[in-house]
């Protein structure tokens, strides 16, 4: 079958319409052709001899008339060894390579490939002549970084094959044959290291999916605590600006327990990718040795990138992450804004004059936000391995609103709400995350009956606050103050992180289940107490010598010190004996 | 030689239909009125049917006007010649200079790979404290000033650049009044600045439409001169009239508002714009400041709100002073960990107490009794105003540090601040002890 091509008719921002002639299919890529140039496209809408289709590339210049290829083939991105350590563009673009290429500027119409044959990898084989293969199936493997890259029998190999032969161990290029196929019908394809995907498609290759149940340690102790995330669970964190997504998927990206992170910065500031960029090679990774950019992929379509290749780095990004946990692999992916990927969406809807949902976004908003987030998950593959991708979405709701579409349509769809709230921020409680409003289905750090109790404490804490503002501090009980201070002292000392400051900016599962325990003696026991201002006073000394402890690093000598200061502190004042305390913490949290 | 047209099929708003073949889509076309030539933009192509934005604005255009495509898009002169001179939102001498036609450069142009960036790491001193200690602002960083009219956000912007050490300012006036371009004008020439400055400025005389090119050709001539070396700061103000002119179009246009009649890609306008800001390796810089001035003080408008999403932080001036919340500078933590090593923690223990002042006005306005705790706070809360927020003060970043500590002695024990006791083993100003001062 030959190729579709055709004619532009019209042009209206990012969106052209073109008159083809032959056979075309949804989502499928075309090249409009403009001098030496070919931009891709991808249509989106076909009515009659016309396709709508949006243009990844600034539009200005085309005109009417000008001639469109198409491909016959989907989206798709490049799978196989060497994507560990890239920092793509939204449709998988080696941004480091157009930049050697086309210097400070992105320029039009390079599209470079993002696994070249210059790559070349020592390959083990694992099956022989002979053998019966399927999709997914594994060929052999390669090492990429700390991994055992698996080559796989290419996804879009649906049927039975036969090897008909396979490479000897050695070293060869991503784009040799190592193996050759044979279907039923007795046709035979050469196969290399990598091959395609269309991005909007799941990988689907799995026995069954399991319910996230394993907690996925982030090291920041109000999630890990309070309201966790599960590997291969799915958790969005909408905030107004300024409330610290980034800062808090920055974090994340460098300190959760995870195999591969693959952030997705989409349609948002470059700036803060270039951190990312900049300092991940340099970091070593404690638990791997190497650096960070070892466990590390970028799909970055900032915001001043073209917008159609904005709603496809999301597919990208996540296409990779499953291709991955094919590996046995616990991947998690970060995308910060899914907020400006509706928007993509929103805008490209405009441009084809659909009848618009709430706030102009298209009525399919939550469909596909649902679809996204379902390509997270534990999978079991028919060997009995585990793998998981776990996706974490930042949200922008306008005006910091959550009665929005984005954010209405995520929290239906998701299994942790990390609400970011204005007043927390402004009163620079980092990370903003709102204990109470937030939510989590995942099982946590502490175990459930110790968050219930931390969460219960916070929220008698904050009613109190909220009666004393009415009746003022005179009206309120000694018994009543002490119960705020000390919520407020949880909050100061435990859910407050500073993500600038070396030591407190992680806390490991194992450290916040020990320093959680003591905190929870101090919220557990009664203290001697004169007045208020005497609680005041004694909780500030608490809280100072607590803020000490969590700047000193694990079980070194000054955290021992410290903590023996701590005791001291609140052995002088503890009503209980240690023994009455001990029995009252075992049957409250046995 | 470009076709000429003239039959103008429709006309509203600001946006007129021609019939044309050969057009491309951002081309730019003459249109010859009674009133002289006006310069108009494609901004949309269906089949034959041309459609253009107008930049003079379409008021008196005939049926039968001229419409001339050029064959190009918006392009701007670049050239040393034009330090020190005036020109017009569309780029047209203002002063009495001639029209500079050499060297044409488009505008609107592609993005910086991401990949080329660099960690901005330069502060830029203003010797304002709320910028310098809590806030600092570094070269390459975009940040709006957000404000209500009738604040002084125009003197906030000149007085900042007056006192930053870069080598070329760029004023991009957007909806000016004439007043505030004058000001802008001499400000910059007492201070002994005009020479390095070059003026877009489209006033809130001139044609509505006009407001759309005076970011892309500031930011255009910046960024030329910031790959030959400049530091170059980008002065915007006031950017609520750039998205008011795009809403303007878009209605014409018939597209579907997103919110408040705004269209749905302002979010991607704007950054195409502010992302302009960068710091290129081995060469200069460019800076922007931008004032948005929010409809009905509010921030949640989606001119403010779409902007704050975009920059990296923001300036919020209030009853002439830039508050400590809502503002923020994001790259600060870029900068302030190699200023002096009580910076950070005192920023934030200062605003911590600073928002349990507020806190306790609002008890004290409720008519709750005050307990010494909250006198201690409103004596902070009333120190910190008069000695730190107030924009007359005029004092480099390590006094004002200093300051912070004198004024945390005065109020409050060591321990009631929050701070880690190194640092105030170090820093606690000698004799004060706390309580007993
Ligand atoms: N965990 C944190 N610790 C300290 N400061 C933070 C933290 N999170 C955010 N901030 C501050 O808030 C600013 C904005 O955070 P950011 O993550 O960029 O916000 P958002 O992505 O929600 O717009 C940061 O530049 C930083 O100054
Ligand atoms: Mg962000």
């Amino acid at each position: 079958m030959t190729n579709a091509n055709g004619k532009i008719v019209g042009v209206n921002g990012n969106m052209l319409i073109v008159e083809y002639q032959g056979n075309v299919k949804m989502n499928e890529v075309g090249y409009v052709i403009l001098g030496k140039k070919r931009l891709k496209s991808e249509v989106i809408r076909i009515r009659g001899n016309l396709a709508e289709m949006q243009v990844f590339e600034m539009s200005r210049g085309i005109g009417i008339g000008d001639n469109v290829d198409f491909t016959n083939e989907l989206l798709a991105v490049e799978l196989g060894p060497g994507l560990i350590g890239q920092i793509f563009d939204g449709l998988q673009n080696p941004l480091p390579e157009v930049a050697r290429q086309c210097g400070f500027f992105l320029e039009r119409g390079v599209y470079l490939t993002p696994l070249p044959e210059t790559l070349r990898w020592d390959f083990t084989p694992l099956v022989k002549e002979g053998d019966t293969v399927e999709r997914g199936d594994t060929l052999g493997t390669v090492p990429e970084c700390i991994f055992t890259h698996k080559i796989m029998v290419p996804f879009n190999f649906y049927g039975n094959f036969k090897v008909k032969s396979i490479a000897d161990a050695g070293n060869y290029s991503s784009k040799d044959t190592i193996t050759e196929l044979e279907d039923e019908n007795g046709k035979i394809y050469p196969v290399c290291m990598v091959f395609e995907w269309p991005v909007k498609r799941p990988i689907d290759i799995y026995e069954k999916r399991l319910k996230p149940t394993e907690h996925l340690s982030t090291k920041v102790r109000i999630i890990d605590t309070l309201v966790p995330v599960a590997r291969g669970g799915t958790y969005c964190i909408p905030g107004p600006f300024g409330a610290g997504k980034t800062v808090l998927q920055q974090i994340t990206s460098r300190y959760a327990e995870v195999d591969i992170v693959i952030i997705a910065a989409c349609g948002e500031r470059a700036g803060e990718v270039v951190e990312t960029l900049r300092e991940f090679p340099e970091l070593i990774d404690p638990r791997t040795g190497k650096t960070l950019m070892e466990r590390t992929i970028i799909v970055c379509n900032t915001s001043s990138m073209p917008v159609a290749a904005r709603e496809a780095s999301v597919y990208t990004a996540v296409t990779m992450a499953e291709y991955y946990r094919q590996m046995e692999l616990n991947v998690l992916l970060l995308a910060d804004s899914t907020s400006r990927w509706a928007q993509a969406m929103r805008e490209m809807s405009g441009r084809l004059e659909e009848i618009p949902g709430e706030e102009a976004f298209p009525a399919y908003l939550e469909s596909v936000i649902a679809n996204f987030y379902e390509r997270a998950g534990m999978v079991q593959f028919k060997n009995g391995g585990l793998g998981s991708v776990t996706i974490g979405g930042t949200v922008s709701p306008a005006g910091g609103n959550f009665e929005e579409p984005v954010t209405q349509g995520t929290l239906k769809v998701v299994g942790a709400f990390h609400g970011l709230s204005r007043e927390r921020s402004d009163a620079r409680r980092y990370p903003a995350i709102h204990p109470l409003d937030s939510w989590s289905k995942y099982p946590g750090a502490v175990g459930a009956k110790k968050t219930t109790y931390a969460r219960q404490f916070l929220f008698r804490g904050n009613e109190i606050d909220q009666m004393m503002k009415v009746v003022g501090e005179e009206g309120t009980s000694l018994e009543d103050y002490s119960i705020y201070l000390k919520s407020e002292f949880l909050d100061y000392v435990y859910l407050q992180q500073n993500a600038f400051d070396p030591v407190d900016a992680s806390t490991s599962a194992t450290r916040q289940r020990y320093v959680f325990d003591v905190l929870l003696r101090i919220l557990v026991a009664r203290f001697t107490i004169k007045d208020k201002t005497d609680a005041r006073t004694y909780f500030n000394q608490l809280r100072q010598k607590f803020l000490d402890w969590n700047g000193a690093e694990w079980e070194s000598d000054s955290f021992k010190n410290i903590e023996n200061e701590l005791n001291a502190m609140i052995a002088s004042r503890q009503v209980e004996s240690e023994r009455d305390l001990q029995v009252i913490f075992d049957k409250t949290f046995e | 030689m470009r076709k000429i047209y003239n039959k103008i099929e429709r006309i509203a708003g600001n946006v007129i239909i021609v019939k044309a073949e050969g057009v491309k889509y951002g081309e730019l076309a003459e249109v010859n009125t009674d009133h002289g030539k006006s310069l108009a933009e494609v901004i949309r192509l269906d089949n034959e049917l041309v459609a253009l934005q107008v930049y003079e604005g379409t008021r008196g255009i005939s049926t039968n006007d001229q419409v001339r495509f050029l064959g190009h898009p918006m392009m701007i002169c670049f050239s040393d010649d034009l330090m020190g001179r005036i020109f017009t939102g569309s780029g047209k001498p203002r002063d009495n200079g001639p029209e500079l036609m050499e060297n044409l450069i488009e505008i609107g142009g592609p993005s910086v790979n991401p990949a080329k960036r660099i960690v901005p790491r330069n502060m830029i001193r203003t010797g304002i404290p709320m910028i310098d200690v809590f806030n600092s602002l570094v070269e390459s960083q975009k940040l709006p000033v957000f404000s209500v009219s009738g604040e002084p956000y125009n003197e906030l912007l000149a007085r900042i650049a007056l006192q930053a050490e870069v080598d070329l300012i760029i004023l991009g006036g957007i909806g000016l009044k004439y007043d505030d371009y004058l000001y802008f004008r001499d400000t910059l020439e007492e201070g002994g600045a005009l020479s390095r400055t070059i003026f877009f400025v489209h006033t809130a005389a001139d044609p509505v439409v006009e407001a759309l090119l005076v970011p892309d050709i500031s930011l255009a001539v910046a960024e030329k001169f910031a790959l030959k070396d400049k530091r170059v700061l980008v002065l915007l103000t006031d950017m609520t009239n750039f998205a008011d002119a795009l809403k303007e179009i878009a209605i014409t246009m018939e597209q579907v508002p997103s919110n408040r009649g705004y269209p749905g890609d302002l979010y991607s306008q704007l950054a195409a714009r502010y992302e302009k800001a960068v710091d290129f390796e081995g060469s200069g810089s460019i800076t922007i400041l931008a004032v948005t001035t929010m409809p009905g003080d509010d921030v949640t408008h989606p001119i403010p709100d779409n902007t704050g999403y975009i920059t990296e932080g923001q300036f919020y001036l209030r009853n002439s002073r830039i508050e400590p919340f809502g503002s923020l500078s994001r790259l600060k933590q870029l900068v302030n960990k190699n200023t002096r090593e009580d910076h950070r923690a005192l920023m934030d223990g200062m605003i911590k107490l600073y928002a349990l002042y507020k806190e306790t006005l609002e008890k004290k306005a409720m008519g709750f009794r005050m307990s010494e705790w909250d006198n201690k706070l409103l004596k902070f809360g009333e120190l910190f105003e008069l000695k730190l927020m107030a924009l007359s003060v005029n004092i480099p970043l390590e006094k004002a540090l200093d300051l912070g500590w004198e004024i945390l002695a005065g109020c409050f024990t060591p321990e009631e601040t929050g701070l880690r006791t190194e640092l105030i083993t170090k820093f606690w100003p000698k004799g004060k002890k706390g309580e007993e001062e």
